[in-house]
């Protein structure tokens, strides 16, 4: 990837109409990674974005790049063959929450487990747009929507529980509203070698309109976004007075100064256990409780597709070159005359 | 103990002898006829085998279910099932006997383990009285044997416990069975010597029953029962006895070698086809990247992500793995890329009977899509053919930039027979073809790039990300020339049609097929897949009764060959034998509004060739 040409933002924009609700969150999403790409310097070709179905899923085909917009929770997994047969590419996965968590969560697990290059953005709406209005795997319990009435009686997942629990190697959460920090977030998990996940907190304004209101708007921040640093105490607050503690494997919010700065967690993104990043993750409850944002966790975890490639160099080393006339010969030969 | 013992001459000499080891699933049965078969293949005969194991890992013990067995057909001529009914039966207990002895022919020879006929394992047989003691066994010549306690004999010297002792069993039944038969014993000791290398007690321990068993064959006075068959005459060549598993996945490394492409296996384990996925995972140096997946659905996704990105992207499965592989294959039918899907099959519905072989997934892989999604279908028809059937598949798919299936099933894939090895340089071709550039000038004469444009096969380019110029989105939505989304009913129409048109015209690149027989005949038998075995020795045996008979056997399923529909309506009578309810019989009615009769069996076994001269002659007169 030599005498790469600068791009600019333009350059990564399709000849396609954006076709998303006005209003939705996709959009905030999609000019992120359209003014991050030039930052990378890699050619649009070599680049590319696999999406599943759903809103969100439409996503590739409003970027100037290669893409494939496949079927309904499986990118994952065809992300995952074309990231192994062409370790030169910078393939990316955007999906939804029922699209990566629902009906693909198998794939999402298995290649966050597996460590393979990928940038995983998963679009967390919370509700199933695209088929007008359902709950979803991340719906809060007893929400009432055209396919639950009565309210769901389907707990949800925590993506970022379910990520740390398939050990993936680099998780973080982010929200539409906030651009720089999108941009932050989805630059590291892109610079980290093997699957980085990226929660992002979106907004559907026509069937879940405002449903992070009370986190993420701009005067709500303070109070209600726990920003993770690496290496500093988390805590949060307009004047940094609130933080977390942990006590036996249990994240708590504090006052800091009934307990003093010393006894906050000191975040630590690269801790091998991921005991301490769940904990936190445990913290964004509800819609309306205090919720971490950030790097979870970024540890160093051999990569796939490296893997792949090493045992067929080291095959290669040890077998040379595949000679198919003595593989054809492998087993007992004899000879007729 | 060699074959040039003084009393040769009284050995009598007979065409073949068809054995059937059988015993429990612990055994060691499938080792024991896996080796007088390979002892067999360097003796010269022609072979075929039928390996039939539970589907249960550890069935409990002495039950019918957890029987195994193995039938192994030898002959001086050419062959091409593991035949009828078995001229020998070796009984390690009375769940075999039990079991197995209705498939023996009458007067058959039974050679019995005596040691394992105690009153619990009678039981459990389902015995009533000792077949041993009472005259149930009387129609049949019987060799009786102590082989445990023999076993354990010989090895007491040995310092080997008498328990694992008796796990050589198998190797006294089989110097007993080598001895009858006349094979050479040396290929069985190498063999022993080479396997077990390191273990010296178990080397000691198998050749000393080994040879037990051939020296209590020889003293025990059955030289009346001695025979030999004498080697085949096979063209010249080298040989290996090839199953079809392995047969494939080396078709597999071939076609990747003569497209110049990386293959990519992304596959779930499954019966019968796991043994693809372990054969090619050994052969990395050919720059195979083999992938588990998480489920089949992964896998065949894998495949499809490799093949986007210009390797050949390959998944192996069986009957339940296609199903849930349906959604991605009318994914790749949309795309319109390269893909290699191989269903080992396996008798259905569900899990079915996933250790048996049928040939039920035919439609399954003609139309188990929703929507319009056509493809190629091709299929093996021995277990050496897997070899040539998986490059005319990776030929198809990449040619012609579609997914392609192939139909093996569990027959071939387990079954064996001796293969001329083929020279690696006369191997098909297949040509391999990428955009690098724009490939059409607009009405204003400006150069474009339309991903959808065909060419004269009606194949749309195969573009890999990373060229530069030619970026682009493909996805599932209906598209248009560009790729591009199009909800126009117009194009939905024109784009349907021509995808059917496009796989309707691989017909153009497959040969004529010619019937073998009798072409003039009013007769014709049509298969397809592993009944090739049975129907060949079916017709030559037809024929050899002065019947006119021709066979046709189909290679090309979807499309099928140009020539078909005009050669079946050459014929008065279009018969079908396949191991389904009549799934290609249905097909070519309907394609050719031929009265195709069709022959069923779906037992989980291949026809036999005399069932199948049998069915054929009803089917005739009916
Ligand atoms: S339905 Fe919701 S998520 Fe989908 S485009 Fe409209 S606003 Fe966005």
């Amino acid at each position: 990837m030599t005498d790469v040409e600068l791009t600019t933002k333009k350059d990564w924009v399709s000849d396609q109409e954006v076709r998303w609700c006005p209003g939705c969150g996709d959009y905030g999403i999609l000019t992120a990674i359209q003014m991050l790409l030039p930052e990378f310097g890699n050619r649009r070709e070599d680049t590319v974005f696999i999406s599943g179905i759903g809103c969100a899923a439409r996503f590739p085909y409003y970027m100037n790049t290669y893409g494939i917009h496949s079927i309904h929770g499986r990118s994952p997994a065809i992300a995952s063959g074309l990231a192994l047969a062409r370790r030169d590419l910078d393939v990316w996965v955007v999906g939804g929450d029922g699209d990566m968590l629902s009906i693909g969560g198998n794939h999402l697990i298995h290649a966050l487990r597996r460590n393979i290059n990928l940038t995983i953005l998963l679009f967390n709406n919370r509700i199933y747009g695209l088929t007008k209005g359902q709950y979803s795997p991340t719906s809060e319990e007893g929400k009432v929507t055209k396919s639950s009435p009565m309210g769901s009686i389907d707990h949800p997942f925590n993506p970022i529980s379910l990520a740390l629990g398939a050990e993936a190697s680099f998780v973080a959460r982010t929200h539409d509203l906030d651009r720089k920090h999108m941009m932050e977030m989805m630059r590291k998990a892109h610079e980290h070698k093997g699957s980085g996940l990226v929660e992002i907190y979106q907004n559907c304004n026509v069937f879940n309109n405002g449903a992070y209101n009370e986190i993420t708007k701009r005067d709500a921040r303070a109070e209600m976004i726990i920003e993770l640093r690496h290496g500093e105490p988390v805590r949060f607050g307009a004047e940094g007075e609130h933080g977390v503690v942990i006590d036996r494997g249990v994240a708590s919010i504090v006052e800091v100064a009934d307990v003093g700065l010393d006894a906050l967690v000191v975040h630590n993104e690269s801790e091998p256990d991921p005991s301490v990043a769940f904990a936190l993750s445990r913290l964004a409850l509800d819609m309306s409780s205090p919720t971490p944002m950030g790097v979870f966790r970024e540890v160093e975890r051999p990569e796939y597709g490296h893997e792949l490639d090493g045992q067929v160099a080291r095959a290669r080393a040890e077998k040379g070159e595949g000679d198919l006339e003595s593989v054809l010969r492998s087993q007992h030969t004899w000879q007729v005359d | 103990m060699t074959d040039t013992d003084e009393r040769t001459s009284e050995i009598q000499e007979v065409e073949r002898i068809i054995v059937r080891f059988a015993g429990d699933s612990g055994d060691g049965m499938q080792l024991a006829g896996d080796r007088f078969t390979a002892a067999s293949a360097m003796f010269g005969n022609d072979l075929a085998t039928l390996p039939e194991y539970p589907a249960e890992i550890r069935a409990p013990a002495g039950t019918l279910a957890g029987v195994s067995a193995f039938q192994v057909h030898i002959a001086d001529h050419d062959i091409s099932t593991p035949g009828d009914s078995p001229s020998v039966l070796v009984a390690m207990n009375p769940a075999a006997l039990m079991g197995e002895l209705p498939k023996l022919e009458e007067h058959g020879t039974i050679i019995i383990n005596t040691d394992a006929f105690d009153e619990r394992n009678l039981q459990k047989a389902g015995y009533e009285s000792n077949p041993l003691e009472d005259d149930s066994l009387a129609g049949y010549s019987v060799i009786s044997a102590a082989m445990t306690d023999m076993t354990k004999e010989a090895c007491k010297e040995l310092g080997v416990k008498p328990r694992d002792a008796e796990r050589s069993k198998n190797f006294f039944a089989l110097g007993m069975v080598s001895w009858l038969y006349s094979r050479p014993t040396d290929p069985t000791v190498d063999w022993i010597q080479s396997k077990f290398k390191g273990k010296d007690l178990v080397i000691a321990a198998n050749e000393a029953a080994f040879r037990a068993g051939n020296v209590f064959a020889e003293n025990a006075d059955l030289w009346a029962s001695r025979r030999i068959v004498r080697p085949a005459v096979l063209p010249a060549g080298t040989y290996t006895n090839i199953n079809g598993n392995t047969a494939l996945s080396w078709g597999l490394l071939a076609a990747s070698k003569q497209a110049g492409l990386p293959l990519f296996l992304g596959s779930y384990p499954i019966t019968p086809a796991s043994d693809i996925l372990h054969e090619l995972a050994k052969h990395r140096n050919f720059g195979v990247r083999t992938f588990q997946a998480e489920d089949e659905i992964a896998a065949v996704g894998a495949a499809l992500g490799a093949s986007y990105g210009g390797h050949i992207g390959l998944t192996t499965t069986s009957g339940p793995g296609l199903a849930l592989k349906s959604e991605t294959i009318g994914l790749a039918v949309s795309l319109e890329i390269p893909l290699v899907i191989v269903d080992v099959q396996r008798g259905g519905p569900s899990t079915g009977l996933p250790t048996k072989t049928e040939a039920s997934d035919l439609l399954m892989a003609f139309y188990g899509r929703h929507g319009e999604a056509p493809l190629p279908v091709v299929c093996a028809n021995t277990p050496a053919d897997c070899f040539f059937a998986a490059i005319e598949a990776t030929r198809i798919a990449v040619e012609y930039r579609t997914p392609v299936i192939l139909l093996s099933d569990g027959y071939l894939g387990n079954g064996t027979e001796p293969w001329k090895l083929p020279n690696v340089d006369d191997l098909p071709e297949i040509h391999v073809e990428f955009l690098e550039g724009p490939n059409h000038v607009n009405e204003d004469g400006e150069e474009e790039f339309l991903p959808y444009l065909r060419d004269d096969t009606l194949s749309r380019p195969w573009i890999l990300p990373g060229t530069t110029g030619l970026a682009h989105r493909v996805g599932g939505i209906e598209k248009d020339i560009t790729g591009n989304i199009s909800y126009d009913p117009a194009n939905h129409e024109y784009m349907v049609r021509t995808r059917a048109a496009h796989i309707a015209k691989i017909a153009d690149s497959i040969p004529e097929i010619e019937p073998k027989g009798d072409a003039d005949g009013d007769i014709v038998v049509v298969g397809w897949g592993s009944t090739y075995g049975p129907i060949t020795a079916a017709v030559g045996r037809m024929r050899r009764k002065g019947a006119k008979v021709a066979h046709i056997h189909l290679r090309h399923l979807n499309p099928f060959p140009p020539n078909l529909g005009e050669l079946l309506k050459s014929f008065d009578q279009v018969i079908v034998p396949e191991m389904n309810l009549g799934q290609l019989a249905r097909l070519i009615r309907a394609d050719f509004l031929v009265d195709a009769k069709s022959i069923s069996k779906i037992t989980g076994q291949p026809f036999t060739p005399a069932e199948l001269v049998e069915r054929i002659e009803e089917a005739v007169n009916d």
